[in-house]
């Protein structure tokens, strides 16, 4: 498995759970979780290229 | 009006302040040392079939995963981080006796892979360990 995939499935399970367990009603659980895994997976592109940028 | 009911049901059934009357019935700690054993069973326990399903997948998918990219299970402990580790690992319930008795995943992580492998391991423990508090607070009523 490569560094992406296991970034995509790291966040797709961690996003459930904390959009099941810190939100009450189903929607917001949904958004919250798109939330979640957005934020997982923008960050670890954004730092990726920032270490590839200070890797050069 | 609805303040006062609250007040009185939380008095009545001792239930910590804050705690809302809740149709639960039997040992209050149940779903948590359920949830906590195996992945979503404390939501099964209440009636929370689809929540329950989500997190068992959840936290199983992440074990699995881990498992499969070789990460470490009963590894010996050396310093406060394999404590911690340790910790993680056995928020998974039986899931991680089992794995340790039986011998699953690696005994030290070779590659880098198995390395993430080890984290899923870890992490997966620290969202049952989510999942089962939740499901201690659907019960109590702080949450529903």
């Amino acid at each position: 498995m490569t560094y992406f995939p296991a970034v995509l499935l790291f966040a797709l399970f961690a996003s459930t759970v904390f959009g099941i367990t810190q939100r009450e009603t189903p929607v917001r659980m949904f958004r919250y979780g798109l939330y979640c895994f957005s934020l997982f997976v923008g960050s670890a592109i954004v730092l990726s290229w920032l270490m590839w940028l200070i890797a050069r | 009006m609805a303040t006062e009911e609250i007040k009185n049901a939380a008095a009545g059934s001792g239930a910590p302040t804050g705690a809302q009357a809740t149709p639960y019935g039997g040992f209050v700690y149940m779903p948590l040392i359920a949830g906590w054993l195996v992945p979503g069973a404390g939501h099964f326990l209440l009636g929370k079939w689809v929540r329950g399903s989500l997190l068992a997948a959840s936290v199983l998918g992440m074990f699995a995963t881990g498992l499969a990219m070789h990460g470490e299970i009963g590894s010996e402990i050396h310093n406060i981080l394999d404590i911690l580790g340790l910790a993680g690992g056995l928020g998974s319930g039986l899931l991680y006796m089992v794995a340790r008795v039986a011998g699953w995943g690696a005994a030290q992580a070779q590659t880098t892979v198995a390395d993430w492998g080890t984290r899923f391991i870890w992490v997966a423990g620290l969202l049952n360990v989510i999942a089962a508090v939740d499901a201690h607070n659907l019960r109590t009523g702080r949450k529903s």
